[in-house]
């Protein structure tokens, strides 16, 4: 099992954002988290992201309990994510943004990093190599040197999920990837997701409004309504679902 | 680093040391203090650009920590009868009394206890963010000036200290500045700095992408706690009086200004504005004296001079919002695409 919540809740003061989640990933597994606008998708993400801590109920990870542990180590465990609203470095460049996300694994201190020991040398070299890697496997390698924040919209999605690889995680968390996005994109950013599961060997879970993306993609996923799981299955199952269609589409 | 751009590098050091040596045997004392003194604030701000301008924390402490350094650094330099001398209301504590340093020495300790004083205010402040981190690092070194005031017999209190050794000469504050960009420099465009600006940047994705974000602010505000201590300490061995009323916030405000002038999160901007600056309020000193412009006669205004600072300011801050150079640095790469070098021929040299 990659990722296990045990009934993880999270209230904010008398409002209950998410109730008694469960959700369970296996390796290697694309899951889809979907529901209407407010369900409490991305306050589960932020809740095993560790942006928040849960009010009750555990988060497991690779059987370890991630429970309240702080943003940065839990990325160091494993676990990478992008966001609903791009956030990318504005002040770096392409290339830049992707080696902020190696430095979980490269372990930088001000001091080596000053005196350019060939420890520092070595290891960030190897981050260098990497990074480029990965750009040239999102297909912005020539776009190494521009500022981020002047590519066009859907190669910053791309470039957010390059900058999460970097921190060579196993589970990855895509908020609304698919957001803004044409029908072909979509259907590029499918293709994409599925190659780069199989290249770095991860286990996803997305949340994602375009049907035609959760449908095509996810072999199972979870359909969360006012924070309460309301069905879990295939994406057949999903589609036949009366509380999900009453959810999304209302019930005379 | 092109081959090109090292030798210029080492051609505009070496040309620099050049026009110091002979400003120094040329010059008046006055002009040569004012020329040391501009070193001693590329010092300071470049302190104050590491956490404002890298690290996008709101910090307005610099003269605490620069009253530490500059207190410790004295204490330790002054020889046993200067110290006499100075504390005739209370006498100074055995333990130091005796103690007198050489002044490298003192200077690294200047800076070694103004960067612990740095983390131990780190530690609870750095939890809060922008104008409340401003507030909490303000009302800190308002503290440190208050302690400072009222430590009769370890800082005579508001007598301050007199005759510290002047041994801030002109080739150590600007070895020491010299050395402070070289360290920023390499810091900033280290594995390391990335991780200051990807703070400074965006917070919540910098913790997202595995930087240990409050540990790195820490670091941040340490390291330029201990810059700004020996900063702190050159100023006191350089113009040789100290006191409590020195290290007020207008301290903190006149470094921030340079700060923001030059372009925050940039080290090229900081060391022009320092120097600029510097010129600029002793050069406009004659405002304040009696003036004759053939259609305005004045008999002194004191003031006047404060008064074209702040315009020039206004107009700066106006026209270009983000300081001189915003967060871009002067490079020869950068000369060269402006035209004022000759291209980069392959392999050869300008």
């Amino acid at each position: 099992m990659k990722l296990k919540t045990d009934a993880a809740t999270m209230r904010f003061g008398g409002l209950t954002a998410v109730s008694a989640l469960d959700l369970e990933i296996d390796s290697g597994e694309i899951v889809g988290l979907i529901g209407p606008n407010g369900a409490g998708k991305t306050t589960a993400f932020n809740m095993i992201t560790g942006v928040y801590a849960p009010s009750e109920g555990k988060i497991l990870f690779e059987g370890r309990d991630m429970t309240g542990r702080s943003p940065h180590s839990i990325t160091e465990a494993g676990i990478a994510r992008t966001f609903q609203n791009i956030r990318l470095f504005s002040t770096m460049s392409v290339l830049e943004n992707v080696l902020v996300g190696c430095a979980v694994r490269e372990r930088p201190n001000w001091f080596n990093s000053v005196l350019r020991t060939p420890g520092y040398r070595k290891r960030s070299k190897a981050s260098h190599d990497f990074a480029m890697e990965l750009l040239a496997e999102t297909g912005l390698a020539e776009l190494a040197d521009e500022k981020a924040t002047s590519l066009p919209y859907g190669k910053q999605r791309r470039l957010e999920i390059a900058r999460a690889l970097a921190s060579r995680p196993s589970l990855l968390l895509l908020d609304e990837p698919a957001a803004g996005m044409n029908p072909q994109e979509s259907i590029d950013l499918m293709n994409f997701i599925r190659r780069v599961r199989d290249r770095f060997d991860l286990t996803i879970l997305l949340i994602e409004h375009h049907m035609q993306v959760v449908m095509g993609i996810c072999a199972r996923m979870y359909v969360l309504d006012y924070g309460v799981t309301i069905a879990h299955g295939t994406p057949d199952q999903i589609r036949r679902d009366p509380k999900v269609i009453e959810a999304y589409l209302g019930v005379e | 680093m092109k081959p090109r751009n090292t030798l210029l590098t080492a051609l505009a050091i070496a040309i620099a040391a050049l026009a110091l040596w002979f400003a120094d045997g040329t010059l008046g004392s006055f002009a040569m203090r004012i020329l040391n003194l501009s070193a001693i604030y590329i010092v300071l701000s470049l302190s104050l650009n590491l956490v404002n301008g890298f690290t996008g924390l709101f910090s307005l402490g610099c003269a605490g920590f620069m009253a530490v350094g500059a207190y410790v650094s004295a204490l330790l330099s002054m020889t046993a009868d200067v110290k006499e001398m100075n504390f005739f209301l209370e006498p100074l504590t055995p333990f130091l009394q005796n103690l007198s340093l050489p002044f490298p020495l003192a200077l690294v300790a200047g800076g070694a206890c103004a960067a612990i004083a740095g983390l131990i205010i780190g530690l609870p402040v750095l939890r809060l963010r922008d104008d409340y981190l401003a507030i909490a690092t303000l009302g800190f070194s308002e503290i440190i000036r208050v302690l400072i005031t009222n430590f009769q017999s370890l800082t005579n209190g508001a007598q301050g200290l007199k005759n510290i050794p002047r041994k801030a000469t002109t080739w150590t504050v600007w070895g020491v500045a010299a050395a402070t960009v070289a360290f920023m420099a390499l810091l900033t465009r280290s594995s390391y700095g990335r991780q200051l600006k990807a703070i400074r940047d965006d917070e919540i994705a910098a913790e997202a992408m595995g930087v240990n974000v409050f540990r790195v602010k820490v670091v941040s505000f340490t390291i330029s706690s201990f810059i700004a201590g020996v900063g702190g300490a050159l100023l006191g061995h350089m113009i040789t009086t100290i006191d409590p009323k020195m290290f007020t916030f207008m301290l903190t405000f006149n470094i921030l200004l340079i700060v923001v002038l030059g372009g925050s999160g940039s080290i090229t901007g900081s060391v022009v504005a320092s120097i600029a600056i510097t010129i600029l309020m002793e050069a406009m000193r004659f405002l304040d004296g009696p003036l004759n412009l053939v259609f305005l006669k004045t008999d002194g205004l004191p003031g006047l001079r404060m008064v074209v600072f702040s315009a020039l300011l206004m107009a700066v801050v106006l026209f270009r919002q983000r300081g001189l150079m915003g967060d871009r640095e002067l490079s020869w790469d950068g000369l060269a695409k402006a035209g004022l070098l000759p291209r980069n021929k392959k392999g050869g040299m300008a």
